[in-house]
């Protein structure tokens, strides 16, 4: 884990009259995120009640702060404070993984054959080698609970498709450049699509609501179809799927 | 919310009529947007005009085309745009609070000037939150009158709050004149610059604070996109990253788009900046064709504006 920012960095931008973007990175890691969580830590703590919203994403974190009770100026130098001290998280080896079942199918994944293909391997392989890594989430966005994770074997990297669908069936599991997801919802999408989880990503009833959340780490596991069905996930394919 | 009453019956319910609170937030994080009032300064208002604190949630009528019906004895108030508004078929004076008795039909026509009105009901509308926030953001299933996203739509019943005594009660209650805004006229959008300002040519700059700029007719609460001279920037894309209300994003074909309340979160598109959140409403009244003029502000006349506006309203 690299335990310095990049040189010139981190930089605060203006973003409007009630935030601030901090930019820790310029380029895309795994090794960002122990520090944008650490930062969103110490902002929730520094900023107190006069805090609105946090959006950290890849590279940087929005901060939203009220600008009836804090100034851009003030925020400007609680948030400089606290950059000066700022350390990443600290993560064990062993730090929990939170693992989807995907049931791989061309019937619910009907980008399985092009990947393989683009990739030259079997699908079976493409399974094996999506589901062997350990991912980060990166940033929440999109729709309620899609999470951009990465970063996906460079062999299967694919481009999104050149139309995208009016209607992605929820559970979608998908990659697009070297980045995966699955959708949480029914949502128009243009995304390559693998296969399916029966896991829930988002429920307004649930704490925390989305079940993966920025800086987690997270595994796919294959399941058969019996087992997708026994954990209530809808196996119609994809136009019938809800 | 328990003690909640039927206020209010839709007989139609026009293109587009959600119920809005002050906006979701604390969950921006996980992929929710922010939602709430598009125009703020007509649903403060409304609001205002009816005693209620600021955030009650309050409904916006996009374009018109809705009649209701009240079920009891109400006192509310019209702001934001004219769209035509009768009480019992007889033209209504917006910007002022009113009594509407039980039986009593409510109806909005079509913009006369402006295009989002706002109807508060004194002790406010009653709604279960969701993500600690009753703003109705149709793409996302959250929020609105029945807490599930849903625009209202025939035959729906609006819950209200009753008003405590002695609050709210008043009658005839009007905005001053420098309130009222009248959207027809050219409006002047001011415009924090941001960190990729420097990132455009210096033509392309001269023609964004310069040139006029139409507000095309994709516009919806996401965003607005304006068209005009194209502008070009040297980065084309970025990282996604989080988006701010009011931000003036520039995607590769040159045509900003002015991103509104239900905005994604993130985004990589390389901006010129961000619209004050009066910016902001002023834009969400304007018409598809209407002409609006970009200007650079510094952040403390603005800081400036923004805080009058809501001492209105403490």
């Amino acid at each position: 884990m690299s335990r310095r920012l990049p040189r010139g960095l981190p930089r605060l931008e203006p973003a409007g009259l009630d935030g601030w973007m901090v930019r820790l990175f310029d380029t895309i890691d795994e090794a960002n995120m122990p520090w944008l969580t650490a930062l969103v830590r110490e902002c929730e703590a520094a900023f107190g009640e006069t805090l609105v919203d946090l959006v950290p994403s890849y590279t940087t974190l929005l901060v939203i702060f009220d600008p009836l009770r804090l100034s851009p100026a003030e925020a400007r130098q609680r948030l400089g404070a606290l950059l000066a001290r700022l350390t990443p998280d600290e993560e064990a080896a062993d730090a929990p993984v939170k693992e989807l079942p995907v049931w791989y199918d061309a019937s619910v994944g009907p980008e399985l054959g092009r990947l393989a293909e683009l990739a030259g391997m079997s699908r079976e392989a493409v399974i094996a080698c999506h589901s062997e890594r350990t991912y980060r989430v990166f940033a929440l966005g999109f729709a309620p609970g899609f999470a951009f994770m990465g970063s996906v074997d460079a062999r299967l990297e694919a481009p999104r498709l050149e139309t995208p669908r009016r209607r992605v069936p929820a559970g979608s599991v998908a990659v697009a450049g070297r980045q995966t997801a699955a959708y949480p919802a029914v949502t128009p999408g243009g995304w390559n699509l693998i296969g399916r989880t029966p896991a829930v990503l988002f429920d307004r009833d649930r704490e925390g609501f989305s079940l993966l959340q920025v800086g987690d780490r997270v595994r796919f596991v294959p399941i058969e179809r019996a087992e997708f069905e026994r954990r209530g996930g809808d196996a119609r394919p994809m136009e019938e799927a809800r | 919310m328990s003690d909640a009453v039927d206020g209010l019956r839709v007989m139609r319910a026009g293109p587009l009529a959600l119920l809005q609170d002050a906006g979701r937030c604390g969950v921006r994080r996980l992929g929710v947007t922010q939602g709430g009032p598009a125009d703020l300064h007509g649903w403060a208002w409304a609001n205002h005009l009816v005693g209620n604190a600021w955030g009650t949630p309050a409904l916006e009528v996009t374009f018109g085309g809705l009649e209701l019906v009240a079920e009891r004895d109400l006192t509310v108030a019209v702001a934001g745009a004219d769209l035509g508004a009768t009480l019992d078929g007889a033209p209504l004076d917006g910007w002022r609070s009113f009594s509407l008795e039980a039986g009593q039909r409510l109806a909005f026509a079509t913009p006369v000037n402006g295009l989002r009105a706002y109807l508060a009901v004194a002790g406010g509308f009653a709604a279960p939150p969701v993500l600690g926030s009753v703003a109705c953001v149709v793409r996302e299933g959250l929020g609105g009158h029945d807490g599930r996203g849903h625009r209202l739509a025939e035959g729906d019943r609006l819950r209200v709050t009753p008003q405590r005594a002695g609050r709210g009660c008043e009658l005839g209650h009007e905005a001053p004149s420098e309130a009222r805004i009248d959207y027809r006229r050219p409006a002047e959008l001011s415009l924090l610059p941001g960190a990729q300002v420097g990132e455009f040519s210096g033509e392309s700059l001269y023609r964004a604070f310069n040139a006029p700029w139409r507000v095309d007719d994709r516009a919806d609460r996401m965003g607005v996109r304006l068209a005009g001279p194209p502008l070009s920037c040297r980065m084309t894309s970025m990282i996604s990253e989080g988006i701010g209300l009011g931000a003036v994003q520039v995607p590769p074909d040159g045509q900003p788009i002015a991103l509104l309340n239900d905005r994604q979160t993130i985004g990589g598109y390389p901006r010129l900046g961000a619209l004050t959140p009066l910016a902001c409403s002023r834009l969400a009244q304007c018409l598809p064709g209407q002409e609006v003029r970009l200007k650079a502000v510094a952040t403390e006349p603005a800081l400036e504006d923004y805080r009058r506006f809501r001492a209105a309203f403490a």
